[in-house]
């Protein structure tokens, strides 16, 4: 029962990465009818912003080797200074990458992702080189043990702070002017811009909420995982884009919640089974689900509008 | 007319092909030997450490104005290979080197999943190759023209298993390492079989795997933490090492941790801060309490560079040092450089009793040197620290 909680916990901190950036691909289906394949590396590159924000707020708030205020005030500034900084990045990948190609063929806004993708690695590894940065440990590692199970208060932030974001992005979309605007737009791409609404501020707004997520993900993923290297958001991109898929396309509620179900295929997958075969049997397991359900959880058969 | 207009054409082409011939034939006076190494990619430490101990070599090699073989001083140009840390650019970097570069020998590649196709390649085009740092046997298996300076898996699996039973009297080991990668997967192979000779089948109590690139490890350390495990064996590389250690803290792990000579690189610590203080791996060498040659090679490197070297560094040099023994012991060169080639691959499989800085090494015609393995542990400067010697 110990080993089994101890695992509930492994996978809840696995899958909110998962959830986090499957939001970003699910939202931008919702709208541009496109999945951007760029979106693994935008986690990568705010991970890489975290990394920078968070060595500038610790320098500016320490007087000698002391810091002068606590540490979750500058993990919140660093989250927040991250989020808000790939956010404008995710404007410009919608500008410069999605905006002129939006009457293409689907084919090739799908590779101008993969191009956004691979020029954000490549660009990393030409101006950073390609040594491998550890993540600082902004605030003390605190471990826990209750009855065998052993938690530290990094998890609990991890998987605290994915949750809130995504209940922000719930109420964002539910109740404010402009989620319902972006909801108009994924039922009807033709009629809102009659009405007022510009696609060209809707899609850019989208990919900036996406790009969002993605660096708040990759903040946490270094905390998590302290050693942060320019291909970190290859792998992760995928499984994400499969957690999208098998959430639905354009469900908010599914991406999330196909996102920890992911997590916790993988790592109770490993549990049960030697390691050696997690992702073969955890893919396979998912591979089954879209049999038996090709639109995911919460898809529809001709639509992919965004829903909540 | 037209006949001899003809004739005339012909010969100017062939001419000029000839010319364009020679051109590409290389100055038959400069002894070229390639390095081909991972500055790039996953492991770019790696590369760094071994392309500074060359130029460092090279140095001193154009002080001396060459290499002396038969009488005669041959100036010697290094020519660097990235391989980007992958296997079909190795084999792709090794190729170049050989058929355009001309080099007599190539030095690297240094990690096993590089080095064992390089090294087909390598003894497919009868070129000699001294991988530096390539701890798989199949490197050098059945193939008379790779080398290596260092000592292999199946040694370095007993010497960790024989080091934690006669240290720590430990009876149960778990092992975690990447199933996709040939030096971790070979190194826990040997270890696990050297560990179950001294404790008993089923002694290993945990043999968990991941595949390259996975960054989260928490349901594997779960699962070694249940089974009772007193010392994890992790024969991983530096950036992995330091999540690992980390996470299993943080899962409550409390036991040993030992590793194999993938730590021994100065990002270790880097990365992996406090949590990798007072583990334990086998190593080639140990830099603090260091004596003759390997000082002062360290502090040369050390002046020149910013930092301690790292084993892959030392064996560089070493693997440099019996390239130049094994070329002046030709006796002299011909200018044909296959038949040249091969004269170095004979001198190199007679060296006995090389006296390099991370040990004694001896060839006795196969590609493996004898020498013996230094465990290290990580003390709480974060310096490797001599712990003990074991020898074959």
């Amino acid at each position: 029962m110990v080993y089994f909680f101890q695992n509930f916990l492994n996978a809840l901190q696995w899958g909110s990465f998962y959830a986090l950036i499957a939001l970003g691909y699910s939202m931008v289906y919702g709208i541009l009818m496109l999945f951007n394949f760029a979106h693994g590396d935008v986690f990568m590159t705010g991970a890489y912003i975290g990394l920078g924000t968070a060595l500038f707020f610790t320098m500016i708030f320490s007087s000698g080797a002391v810091s002068v205020v606590p540490g979750w005030i500058i993990l919140v500034l660093t989250i927040l200074s991250s989020m808000a900084l790939a956010s404008i990045l995710g404007m410009i990948i919608e500008r410069i990458g999605y905006r002129p190609l939006r009457n293409a063929p689907r084919a090739s806004a799908a590779i101008t992702g993969l191009m956004i993708g691979i020029i954000l690695e490549t660009g990393n590894l030409a101006i950073l080189g390609a040594q491998r940065f550890s993540f600082p440990s902004i605030i003390d590692t605190v471990t826990w043990e209750a009855g065998g199970i052993f938690f530290t208060n990094k998890k609990i932030l991890i998987v605290a702070v994915a949750l809130f974001l995504m209940a922000a992005l719930h109420v964002f979309i539910k109740k404010t002017k402009w989620g319902m605007a972006m909801r108009a737009m994924s039922y009807d791409p033709l009629a809102v811009p009659l009405m007022g609404v510009s696609v060209n501020i809707v899609a850019p707004m989208t990919f900036a909420i996406g790009s969002g997520l993605a660096a708040a993900a990759g903040v946490l993923y270094s905390m998590a995982y302290p050693v942060l290297d320019p291909m970190m958001g290859v792998n992760l991109g995928w499984k994400a884009f499969v957690a999208a898929i098998l959430g639905g396309r354009g469900s908010i509620m599914g991406a999330a919640l196909a996102g920890f179900i992911l997590g916790f295929i993988e790592i109770f997958v490993a549990m049960i089974f030697p390691s050696t075969l997690r992702d073969l049997i955890a893919y396979s397991i998912i591979l089954a689900i879209l049999t038996f359900r090709p639109y995911g959880f919460f898809g529809q058969a001709h639509s992919a509008q965004l829903r909540l | 007319m037209k006949r001899i207009f003809i004739i005339l054409s012909l010969i100017l082409v062939s001419a000029a092909a000839v010319s364009l011939n020679s051109c590409k034939a290389r100055d038959k006076n400069v002894i070229r030997i390639g390095l081909n190494a991972p500055i790039t990619g996953d492991i770019p430490k790696v590369g760094e450490g071994a392309k500074f101990a060359a130029q460092l070599w090279l140095e001193d090699i154009k002080k001396a104005g060459g290499i002396e073989v038969g009488g005669k001083k041959y100036p010697v140009e290094l020519i660097i290979e990235d391989n980007e840390t992958k296997a079909e650019s190795a084999v792709k970097a090794s190729t170049k080197l050989i058929t355009q570069d001309d080099v007599m020998i190539i030095i690297g590649p240094f990690a096993s999943k590089q080095a064992v196709p390089a090294g087909g390649v390598a003894n497919n085009y009868k070129t000699p190759m001294v991988a530096p740092w390539s701890t798989n046997p199949d490197t050098t298996k059945n193939r008379p023209y790779v080398f290596r300076a260092c000592f292999l898996d199946p040694f370095q699996g007993p010497v960790v298993a024989n080091f934690i039973k006669d240290e720590f009297k430990f009876k149960k080991a778990a092992v975690l390492f990447d199933v996709a990668s040939d030096y971790p997967k070979g190194l826990a192979e040997f270890f696990k079989l050297a560990w179950e000779k001294n404790n008993g089948p089923g002694s290993v109590v945990a043999y968990e795997s991941f595949t390259t690139n996975d960054k989260d490890f928490s349901s594997q350390l779960t699962k070694i933490i249940k089974s009772g495990a007193q010392i994890l064996f992790v024969p991983q590389y530096y950036n992995e090492v330091a999540l690992i250690v980390k996470q299993a803290k943080e899962l409550g792990w409390k036991g040993t941790i030992a590793g194999s000579d993938s730590w021994g690189s100065a990002e270790t610590v880097k990365l992996c801060g406090s949590d990798c203080f007072g583990k334990f791996f086998s190593t080639h060498y140990a830099a603090a309490g260091a004596k003759g040659d390997t000082k002062e090679f360290i502090e040369r490197y050390n002046k020149k560079y910013g930092y301690v070297p790292d084993d892959v560094s030392a064996l560089t040099w070493d693997s440099l040092n019996i390239t130049k023994k094994a070329i002046e012991s030709t006796g002299g060169l011909t200018g044909d450089i296959k038949k040249d080639r091969t004269a170095v691959r004979d001198a190199l499989a007679k060296i006995k009793k090389f006296k390099g800085i991370t040990g004694e090494m001896t060839y006795t015609d196969s590609g493996d040197p004898q020498k013996c393995a230094v465990i290290v542990k990580i003390n709480n400067k974060g310096e490797f620290e001599f712990y003990k010697s074991v020898c074959p």
